[in-house]
């Protein structure tokens, strides 16, 4: 073998096939281009993120997202003083077009009135757990039509925020029921509301005895610890595992402090800054849901939960699929849109189309 | 002193309170500005019973009413001792004088030795601040041994009565307090009826009395009564819950409930005054009858109605309390210590503490007692004796017009074994009293 061939150099005497110069690396295929292709494409389509509050009234739910979104994304309506709260929890959705940098964001918001405010609370998981199936019903009667739409409208709830009240001690029987049945449907992030009433001591020993209470009970809140792929993942997750619950504060006033204009709550005794990481951890929220893992919220709930749901309901139907695309469910109880019949089939384009994976939009 | 004489007409009073009157005048007692409230004050005691310690406790009239019995007192002992020329003088005076004036300092006396007893009650959710808020209105903390439930232990919890005594003494005078703790109320998945076991025992403590003031020997009967429930209201509702409103509804005919706004650092002004409002709003339209400050009279100072005004507008008080003491701007405060600053407990414009502890202890324990005493506990023992005459006249058909209770009446025997356990009872409460003292001067 000639020595020369073993140790290629850029200017080696190697037979060089006609198309590249000698002495020049070769030219890139250019895959990055792919990215921007995709930044293009994500322009133009927007993003969809639906989120769920979850919490007794009072602790500030409103508020956050307002603050979350920097925009009067909510507006919540105190019931006249005297009027009894109602029986049956009520689910109210809202949903807004938020627009930054060109990039829009269809953000639906549903918040939970009257959640934990009975005195029997029993059950009161109900309707939100109703409602979250009820959302991944709607999307799979969508996939498993025979002439889909290209987007399928994600009405799947991404993100349910939970509240705890800042009593100090540690979470309540309500809190870890719910916490339990609502871990395994939906990505859940609890945090600390009105976190003002907490000094610092206070709120890392209420912190650490959530988090020991939520590992006592299997609790798996989101990041969840088996979803992270890899090392560099885990060390980010890990550390925003240490600081889970957030100890929040939420505000939409302005206020004046030492020249500076910042969002806050001015009390008689100092100006709490909300987006100021030594008053509050509102930031670490807000970086949490939108700046870094927003895209990771919906690929669990799109890849895990959904999939969850989806394998369920297709044991329940009892019967194998037909062949690629055709599933026969039997009519379902939680949804009131579908019949759960599938369409007449349709020219075997139609067929084709659905042999596909369910493709992941985004 | 003449405009002082149209309160006599006011008053039905015995013949002789007009002569006090002008006596007071002659002998020139002190200021004048202690004067009006004086006559007033001296009217008053003369035709209450003072059998029990009903005197109203301000502390001008206290003093007041110092400086006018204190010549009496010389009074009379320099009666008992040799007569002097200045002795004639004042015997001339003492013809007129019944002196009776000197009532309230003897009662004042005897309620010293005797000492003060107080049951307060404290109700609400877990994690409000109630034990906080005890330490730091009575500087004791009652709550040393106490092991926070872990979230396992707390969903089998189910509501439980604690009491804890403390013996307070200040500047000679004797406190015994209790306090009623009601740990695991409100904090269940499933909260019906959670108020049951409170309002049982409030009943319970009532029964007890009734027994025992209707029982054949009433030297030492023990006074269980809850005299005030301080209601921690949430601040992080909009108004009153329903568990709220459960609670106030069932219990605010036995008890006096004054509700209380918790962790009120968590608010900012506008929102404390709204989140007021709309509590004394839900409070009228839910029909629950919350303890009532007295109206103070018309005869008062400017000061006092201002500050009587002041306190009925503050309320539901918007407490904090705090077990620990922070430097802020070079002073040692009792406070909560914030990254945006200090909150301060006693101070009035941080929070309602100052003005809690003032109505609690300073002016309105007595009035707090006299109400338990005399509407809830008179509408229970009404209540039972009604139901027990309907059953007597049932069971028997026959008329009793004094409610026996069905106690067997004891013999000689018995009885004489009652007093000697009284006796015995006695001695031991004193002997440990001594301990206690010679614990302390160690």
């Amino acid at each position: 073998m000639d020595t020369l061939r073993q140790s290629p150099s850029p200017c080696s005497s190697r037979p060089s096939s006609p198309r590249t110069p000698p002495c020049e690396t070769p030219a890139p295929v250019g895959i990055e281009a792919v990215l921007d292709q995709l930044k293009i494409k994500a322009m133009k389509t927007g993003f969809e993120f639906n989120i769920m509050v979850v919490g007794q009234s009072g602790l500030g739910k409103s508020t956050m997202v307002n603050t979350l979104f920097k925009s009067k994304v909510w507006k919540s309506t105190l019931p006249a003083p005297g009027v009894p709260t109602p029986q049956t929890l009520q689910l109210h959705s809202v949903t807004h077009v938020i627009e930054e940098k060109g990039l829009k964001l269809k953000l639906t918001v549903t918040d939970t009135p009257g959640f934990g405010d009975q005195i029997n609370n029993s059950n009161c998981w109900e309707p939100i757990l109703g409602y979250i199936n009820e959302q991944y019903e709607q999307y799979l009667q969508e996939e498993i039509l025979i002439t889909r739409q290209r987007h399928i409208p994600d009405t799947r709830v991404h993100c349910c925020v939970y509240f705890v009240p800042p009593t100090g001690h540690c979470l309540r029987p309500l809190d870890i029921e719910f916490l339990q049945r609502l871990c395994r449907t939906v990505n859940v992030v609890p945090v600390i509301a009105r976190a003002d009433s907490l000094t610092i001591e206070e709120r890392e020993a209420f912190r650490s005895r959530i988090q020991k209470d939520l590992k006592s009970h299997c609790i798996d809140v989101y990041p969840q610890k088996h979803f992270d792929e890899d090392v560099n993942d885990r060390i980010l997750n890990s550390k925003i595992r240490e600081r889970i619950p957030f100890a929040v504060v939420g505000a939409d006033q302005e206020h004046l402090v030492n020249g500076r204009c910042v969002l806050g709550r001015k009390t008689n005794w100092g100006v709490i800054e909300v987006e100021n990481m030594e008053h509050c951890e509102f930031p670490l929220l807000r970086d949490l849901l939108i700046r870094s893992h927003l895209q990771d919220l919906k690929d669990i709930t799109h890849n895990i939960h959904y999939e969850n749901y989806r394998v369920v309901r297709l044991k329940e139907s009892h019967q194998l699929p037909r062949g690629p695309g055709w599933v026969n469910l039997s009519p379902v109880n939680l949804a009131p849109t579908s019949a759960g019949q599938p369409t007449t089939p349709r020219p075997s384009k139609a067929r084709k189309r659905a042999q596909e994976e369910p493709k992941y939009e985004f | 002193m003449g405009p002082a004489v149209p309160q006599v007409g006011d008053i039905p009073t015995p013949g002789f309170s007009s002569r006090v009157c002008k006596t007071g005048a002659r002998a020139g007692f002190k200021s004048n500005t202690a004067r009006k409230s004086l006559t007033s004050a001296r009217l008053r005691l003369a035709c209450l019973d003072l059998g029990g310690p009903n005197v109203a406790g301000r502390a001008s009239r206290v003093a007041a009413m110092d400086s006018l019995a204190a010549p009496q007192d010389r009074l009379v002992e320099q009666l008992l001792s040799p007569r002097t020329q200045a002795q004639r003088r004042l015997k001339d005076i003492d013809k007129q004088y019944v002196g009776f004036a000197t009532l309230p300092n003897q009662v004042h006396r005897k309620s010293v030795k005797k000492g003060f007893d107080f049951t307060l009650m404290v109700a609400g959710e877990s994690g409000l601040g109630k034990s906080t808020l005890v330490h730091s209105l009575f500087l004791t903390d009652l709550y040393k041994d106490r092991k926070l439930l872990s979230a396992e232990e707390r969903i089998n919890q189910t509501v439980e009565i604690l009491k804890h005594t403390v013996d307070i003494e200040e500047k000679g005078v004797k406190l015994k307090l209790t306090i009623v703790d009601t740990p695991g109320f409100g904090d269940a998945v499933n909260n019906s009826e959670c108020w049951k076991p409170i309002s049982d025992y409030v009943d319970q403590q009532f029964e007890q009395y009734f027994r025992d003031e209707s029982g054949l020997n009433r030297k030492n009967i023990q006074d269980n009564r809850v005299h005030c429930c301080l209601y921690f209201i949430s601040p992080f509702g909009h108004g009153l819950r329903p568990v709220d409103v459960g609670f106030m509804k069932a219990l605010h005919e036995k008890v006096n409930i004054v509700p209380l706004i918790a962790k009120a650092d968590c608010l900012v002004p506008s929102e404390t005054r709204k989140l007021k409002e709309r509590i004394r709003e839900e409070i009228d339209k839910f029909g629950i009858h919350v303890y009532q400050f007295p109206e103070c009279d018309s005869d008062e100072d400017e000061d006092f109605k201002q500050q009587d005004r002041e306190l009925k507008e503050s309320a539901p008080f918007a407490v904090i309390g705090s077990n620990t003491v922070v430097e802020a701007k070079g002073q040692r405060v009792r406070g909560r210590l914030y990254p945006w600053g200090i909150v301060e407990v006693e101070n009035q414009a941080h929070c309602d503490f100052v003005k809690l502890r003032n109505m609690l202890i300073r002016t309105h324990m007595h009035d707090l007692k006299d109400v338990t005493c005399d509407v809830h506990y008179e509408n229970y023992r009404a209540h039972c004796i009604q139901q027990m005459t309907s059953k007597l006249t049932q069971d028997s058909r026959m008329e009793s017009p004094i409610p026996i209770l069905p106690l067997p009446t004891p013999d000689a025997e018995t009885e004489k074994l009652i007093r000697m356990k009284d006796e015995e009872l006695r001695r031991m409460q004193e002997m440990l009293q001594k301990m206690k003292q010679q614990m302390q001067d160690q």
